[in-house]
């Protein structure tokens, strides 16, 4: 990837950038606010692709630990009274210690055991939020409400004005691409590699001198901590924090963007959010009466297109493009997961 | 102690709901290794099924036979037309079809018999014989309906040619197929028989909660705890898997923590057990050669 840089590159990065802050101001208020939710959606779904598509543990909790984030950040905006950027790394931290713990019942889970493990996790954490003992700190079935960070500085652009929804969505782009950014220089190295040997071939990770037990319960919580800062991030962007806005139906979906994203790939977190925040929209616009019909209808209709997520389909365009002599997608090409095995068909 | 002895019996009933849901699971997982997270939606919209056949007079046990019957023949369908094409693609993918179907059922149950909450009869009237001192009529009638449905899978498993093919395809794909027998095939019976599984399990849960299309949400969670627990390739630990979840999650209920968290403290519970062992109760423990 870090060849040689051309200043077509740098232009091209400088432009996208460019694109990128000039959107919010040719839209109405209420798409800011969508785009708000993809960028956080992406955030939380690169989390559970480090621990899933990198490292092949299977997790249908996610949800759990960003509620977790966003309650923490809701609690500590509003009953602690810090400021909204203050609260990303302190639910990032607890979110990775809860990640971390989770981590240890995970070693001895395989499969679809650990799937219906972190399942249970999904399920519990909202009736916990709901119970009396913590009512004083979370609000119980009312939730929490919050207010929308204010901008610094306003002005206008394009007819309209730079109001809280435009300030969180550079805000959010900002986190957004510092997550991204981290979690590509941790991939590419010695850990992401150590993470896709220990995915494929587990005994093999162990007789090179990785140390399985660690590596997977610091996956899980650092996996955990992206999850988790979505959520502080979705908090602030919702302005709202319930119980019921944490189901295990989020849990499921943010499942469903990774796997449309595409398996152990980071940019595929981002076409994933965009499938899992507009196409139920898509979906209610053909059919009034039997939205969810349609969006299982386009879901399935887009694993029969691409089995491998949009990124599988893109690495594959792309060697047919340029021929199988560059070893461009070898990497973290061919997620196997350790469940996978129908060995027939 | 008739207290106790009254949540145990309430939790076994329950239980041997978990536990066929539970069944239909394993049916699936031994043909496929895939756990069908669109169960229990499917088994929803086959009690829809039940109840728009009893809406146009037909008798009970006529409109439990062709509601099997339909449901079967839709099980094998949806493997046959649906899930064929991803056979090859990785596990994750299926898991996104399977999701898939679960908001079709979901979404086509409330659109074609809508969302109000309708009540299902029951096949065992309430004083009847089956009435004992610590089971309802109903409770007890399920209990049969679940050990016929147990016996009859094990009588086909074991007795008849196809049964021996299904254990056959199972076991080891490529040496069933060099002996004739269609794989793929099997794969799609397997589907029928669980989606007959499980709308006897629907038909036997809707007097209880309630027909409406979320009702068995909550239902195919503890089915899968149930079958973690059994051991996922076990169709009788499925079932005792179930029964025990019935038992814990009654007694936790009634005794130590009340009903608002019970679901979570069964599953904690479960999860440790799963910890501790982790092929579950009465699995079979996997040993690969490196």
């Amino acid at each position: 990837m870090n060849g040689r840089r051309s200043p077509w590159l740098w232009l091209a990065v400088a432009a996208a950038v460019a694109a990128l802050l000039v959107l919010p101001f040719l839209v109405k208020n209420y798409r800011v606010f969508q785009f708000n939710l993809v960028l956080v959606y992406a955030i939380a779904i690169l989390g559970l692709n480090i621990l899933t598509g990198y490292n092949g543990q299977i997790s249908l909790g996610h949800g759990a630990f960003y509620a977790i984030g966003a309650y923490v950040a809701a609690i500590l905006m509003e009953r602690a009274g810090l400021p909204y950027w203050t609260t990303l790394p302190l639910s990032g931290a607890v979110c990775f210690v809860f990640g971390f713990l989770m981590g240890f019942p995970a070693l001895r889970l395989g499969g679809h055991y650990l799937a219906v493990a972190t399942l249970a996790l999904a399920l519990a954490v909202p009736q916990l939020l709901k119970y009396k003992a913590l009512e004083a700190w979370t609000g119980g079935v009312q939730g929490i409400v919050l207010t929308k960070p204010e901008p610094p500085f306003t002005f206008r652009f394009l007819g309209q004005p730079f109001n809280a929804d435009r300030w969180l969505y550079v805000y959010t782009l900002l986190v957004t691409v510092v997550m991204f950014v981290l979690a590509w220089n941790l991939l590419r190295g010695r850990i992401g590699r150590a993470l896709i040997a220990i995915r494929d071939h587990p005994i093999a990770a162990s007789a090179m001198g990785i140390n399985l037990p660690i590596f997977k319960s610091l996956t899980f919580g650092v996996s955990a901590a992206y999850t988790g800062v979505a959520g502080a991030l979705g908090a602030s962007v919702i302005a709202f924090v319930s119980p019921d806005s944490y189901t295990v139906t989020l849990s499921i979906f943010l499942l469903v963007g990774m796997v449309v994203g595409g398996l152990a790939s980071i940019p595929g977190a981002f076409f994933g959010a965009i499938f899992i925040q507009f196409v139920p929209n898509i979906a209610d616009e053909i059919s009034k009466s039997a939205p969810a019909a349609i969006y299982g209808v386009l879901l399935i209709a887009f694993m029969y297109l691409m089995p491998t997520g949009v990124m599988g389909l893109l690495r594959r365009l792309w060697l047919r493009v340029h021929g199988r002599s560059k070893p461009a997608a070898a990497a973290g090409a061919v997620p196997v997961l350790p469940t996978t095995t129908p060995k027939e068909t | 102690m008739d207290a106790f002895l009254h949540q145990v019996f309430a939790g076994l009933a329950t239980g041997c709901i978990y536990g066929s849901v539970a069944l239909a699971l394993v049916m699936i997982y031994q043909a496929t290794h895939h756990l069908n997270f669109a169960q229990g939606e499917m088994a929803t919209f086959s009690t829809f099924i039940a109840w728009a056949l009893l809406q146009q007079g037909w008798p009970y046990w006529g409109a439990f036979a062709a509601t099997v019957a339909v449901s079967f023949a839709g099980g094998l369908l949806i493997q046959r037309l649906v899930l064929r094409p991803v056979e090859k693609a990785p596990v994750l993918t299926n898991v996104n079809v399977f999701i898939g179907l679960l908001l079709i059922f979901n979404a086509l149950a409330g659109w074609i018999f809508d969302h109000t909450v309708k009540s299902f009869p029951s096949p065992f009237p309430q004083e009847s014989m089956l009435k004992t001192g610590y089971f309802s009529a109903h409770e007890f009638g399920s209990f049969l309906v679940m050990m016929a449905v147990l016996l009859t899978l094990y009588a086909f498993f074991r007795f008849t040619p196809l049964g021996l093919a299904m254990r056959a395809a199972a076991l080891n794909p490529e040496s069933a197929r060099l002996v004739g027998i269609r794989v793929s095939w099997m794969l799609a019976v397997g589907w029928g028989l669980a989606a007959a599984i499980g709308a006897v399990a629907g038909m036997m849960v809707a007097p209880v909660v309630f027909l409406d299309p979320n009702m068995m949400a909550g239902i195919l969670l503890y089915g899968f705890a149930a079958a973690l627990l059994g051991g996922v390739d076990n169709p009788i630990g499925a079932v005792v898997g179930g029964l025990i979840v019935g038992v814990l999650e009654n007694l936790l209920g009634a005794y130590v923590i009340g009903t608002e968290l019970k679901l979570t403290v069964a599953l904690v519970l479960i999860v440790g057990t799963l910890t501790l062992m982790p092929a579950g109760l009465f699995g079979k423990r996997v040993v690969t050669r490196v």
